[in-house]
């Protein structure tokens, strides 16, 4: 099928009647400079409820401890907030930081923002990194990082403008709030002129995100072939409810034209160096490798599907025979081939991939047509196969409208599916669910309770809350039994699950119950290293890797990196090295980078150190807002094991075996409920003694404090950071 | 009989890693395999004969988007 890519829905025709609307609520000049050694050594602070804007000076100290991104992010949250603040309290801050490396185009992935909140959904700080140009633009304009505090109290969008070293808080009634539109709107406003529209990136959410505590934020950039803007998502933990409870409609950002040396680095060369053998390793490998150029993340669908992974029916299941309805050949058709895809200038593996010439089938935006930024796995994933949909058409409606209207695909894939499980269970009926079939596979219900989250109204009012109150919701009303809800919600900490099945991957349940934030992948993938290579069989072992990993994926955050140049592409070499998994060359590359960008060369032993201080310093963090120890590290037992007898009995040979070889139980003669509860206490055990090795390994207390001893070893000794921990020593 | 990643395997004259990977559904593409220790080449999957009583590692490298 093929598609004129350039072709979509006109939203710019008024743009001189909106511009008209616009009220200048502050203005303020300030000096535009580019990075030196990759630090401005300067943030920028916005205080919407006075329109105060102020420069915050960096000092070495926060840049040696904290280094930028995820890292600056949290120091400025915690100095802003206190143990008391809630996530809609004017004083809670969200901060986009790019890192000291962020901004180059020699080497592939290097143009990420960090986002850094105080979640509504987890009541701790969320982190979420995300592509779009937004944050090489505020860094080449003049800041590391920026923060907004404070509320309007009417829509407002914040314009930078690095070109004329202006910054404006105006007020902008007419623009459309969801981001499909927003984002062409305010690109095409800002924009001097055809020739700037690539200059100028914006951050937006939707009207979701006004309703719902899972909303996300898009960040866009101009597609010069396409003609028109496109969007990434910083997705996790409701940044954007937090964005629109502020009433921001947009951050825009207008940067200097990017030449490709800004942060003018010590080495350039080195720099080019390293990023040319990259981009001849996609160039030459990606085709027989994850085809990432073609089909994005989307081409994991029948990978997880064909090793059990692929979460179906609320993580009950880990396959389905209709899987080849939303596997990557599908995507491979119905993106648009053979057009640059990435999401920052320079990068050549592309995984950004569009669906063009999407006829809208539903909602208010019905006949129009759209270019969908996606679908990426963990979508096709979790609103598809875990709701047991598998219609490429919907996934891509359902993709488009969480998009614009600033929803987070993971976590409404994860309720969704959690609703339709529990409609099953009769836990839900029609009644309850005011007139919502929400049978498994039914895409027209699913886009129905979207658009009634995004409107705020029905069933949608409290779907758009989220798993972990949905439980206690449907427990109050007593429509469920409180424990099996806990035992099928998928989520730790108020996050929802993503969209992995971690059942026979015991390192893999550490990976997402023991993440920081919540069950978010992004600190560790161990399925294949434990469950299929059995390369980690000790606790010891898996301890090792839940150091390591989730230390060596902090540290893309921390400097502006995506993670998927890392690993989705290997070096031919690379099965000869002693640690494939680990990508030695890769890592290497990174160390490279960083000398080269900052002058500070750094061994990849150091490289673990220099995120150790930061995910430590995030953990006494949540200790802070009344998380952060072993009860709340503990996992729903769905991500354990088999809740279900349809659980154990699509799994049966392979939990039998398991019970006599394993557990040391003959499985003969034993009702399936008999069986299923042996495995729950051996797996809950199992997970237990993981827990007391990781928290051995990281330098914690039995209770998942990091030690005291452990943060002045890390150099976070701030005084009221160690009084925090002091508190929960043992 | 062989062993892949530890466990046995039921082993056929003539088989070879393409073999392996067929039966055991080893789809994902970022693979690195050893046969007794020693790295076998991609492009040498399907051509490279295995032996009874092999040791087979076939490690997937981390995936996860």
């Amino acid at each position: 099928m093929s598609y004129d890519y350039t072709k979509r829905t006109n939203y710019i025709s008024d743009l001189p009647t909106m511009k008209a609307a616009h009220k200048i609520l502050h203005e303020t000049t300030f000096k535009p400079t580019l990075p030196q050694k990759g630090y401005n050594n300067r943030s920028l602070h916005i205080d919407l409820s006075n329109f105060k804007v102020t420069e915050k000076q960096i000092s070495q100290q926060i840049k040696d401890t904290f280094i930028g991104g995820r890292g600056f992010g949290l120091w400025y949250l915690w100095n802003a907030i206190n143990p008391e603040t809630k996530w809609d309290d004017p004083e809670n801050d969200i901060v986009i930081s790019p890192g000291p490396l962020g901004g180059i185009t020699q080497y592939p992935g290097s143009g990420k923002s960090l986002v850094v909140t105080l979640s509504p959904l987890t009541g701790i700080p969320i982190d979420s990194n995300v592509g779009g140009y937004f944050g090489p633009l505020l860094k080449f304009s003049g800041f590391d990082a920026l923060e907004v505090q404070g509320k309007a109290t009417t829509d407002i969008v914040i314009f930078i403008d690095g070109q004329t070293g202006t910054i404006r808080i105006e007020e902008a009634p007419l623009e459309s709030v969801d981001s499909h539109i927003t984002a062409e709107q305010f690109t095409h406003e800002y924009a001097s002129g055809p020739g700037d529209l690539q200059n100028v990136s914006v951050v937006a959410s939707g009207r979701g995100a006004e309703n719902a505590l899972i909303g996300c934020l898009n960040f866009s950039w101009y597609d010069l072939r396409r003609k028109g803007t496109r969007l990434k998502q910083a997705g996790r933990g409701g940044i954007g409810t937090v964005f629109r409870d502020k009433k921001l409609k947009a951050i825009v950002v207008r940067g200097p034209k990017v030449k490709g040396d800004e942060n003018n680095p010590v080495d350039f060369d080195r720099i080019v160096k390293v990023g040319v053998k990259l981009h001849k390793e996609i160039h030459d490998l990606d085709d027989k490798q994850c085809r990432m150029r073609r089909q994005g993340t989307a081409h994991l669908v029948e990978i997880m599907d064909a090793y059990d992974l692929l979460p179906v029916n609320n993580f009950q299941f880990g396959k389905h025979p209709d899987v080849t309805g939303i596997s990557s050949g599908v995507w491979d058709k119905r993106f648009t081939q053979g057009i640059p895809d990435g999401c920052w200038l320079g990068c050549s593996l592309a995984c950004t991939k569009g669906a063009d010439g999407h006829v809208v089938m539903t909602g208010p935006y019905k006949g129009h047509i759209v270019t969908v930024d996606g679908p990426e796995y963990e979508t096709a994933a979790g609103v598809g196969a875990n709701c047991g949909i598998f219609k490429p058409e919907w996934l891509l409606e359902c993709n488009f409208y969480c998009d614009t209207y600033g929803i987070d695909t993971i976590s409404f894939g994860t309720t969704c599916a959690f609703l339709m499980e529990c409609y099953q269970r009769e836990i839900l009926n029609k009644d309850r669910t005011e007139g919502l079939e929400l049978t498994w596979g039914n895409a027209h219900a699913q886009m129905e309770l979207l658009h009634q989250i995004s409107r705020g109204e029905g069933f949608g009012k409290i779907a758009g809350f989220g798993v972990h109150r949905l439980k206690q919701i449907f427990a109050e009303r007593g429509w469920g039994d409180s424990k099996f809800l806990n035992d099928i919600g998928m989520e730790v900490k108020g996050l929802e699950y993503s969209q992995y099945i971690s059942k026979e991957s015991l390192a893999q349940q550490g990976g997402y119950a023991l993440a920081n934030k919540g069950p978010q992948h992004d600190e560790a993938w161990l399925i294949f290293m434990d469950m299929v290579n059995k390369q980690i069989p000790t606790f010891e072992d898996k301890a090792e890797a839940l150091h390591y990993f989730p230390l060596f994926r902090t540290w893309f955050g921390l400097n502006g990196f995506c993670k998927l140049p890392w690993n989705d592409i290997e070096p031919a070499d690379n099965a000869k090295t002693d640690e494939p998994s680990k990508v030695p060359e890769h890592v290497q590359n990174y160390c490279e980078l960083y000398g080269a960008v900052t002058g500070k060369n750094i061994t990849k032993e150091e490289l673990i150190s220099m995120s150790e201080g930061v995910y430590n310093f995030q953990r006494v963090f949540n200790l802070r807002m009344g998380k952060g120890l072993r009860r709340h590290d503990f996992p729903p037992y769905r991500s354990l094991g088999p809740v279900t007898r349809e659980e154990y009995e699509s799994r049966q040979e392979r939990y039998d075996t398991q019970l006599k070889e394993v557990i040391g139980v003959d499985p003969q003669g034993k009702s399936v409920d008999e069986k299923i509860a042996l495995h729950r206490k051996h797996r809950e055990d199992q997970y237990e003694k993981l827990t007391d090795a990781v928290y051995k390994r990281r330098g914690w207390t039995k209770n998942g404090v990091p030690k005291i001893q452990t943060l002045r070893n890390l150099k976070i000794e701030f005084p009221d950071v160690i009084e925090v921990a002091q508190k929960y020593q043992d | 009989m062989i062993l892949v990643n530890g466990e046995e395997l039921s082993y056929f004259d003539g088989m070879t890693i393409s073999d392996i990977l067929k039966k055991k559904n080893f789809i994902f593409p970022l693979l690195v395999v050893k046969v007794d220790g020693e790295v076998i080449a991609r492009e040498k999957y399907s051509t490279t004969l295995v032996s009874e009583n092999a040791k087979v590692q076939i490690i997937h490298l981390i995936s996860g988007g």
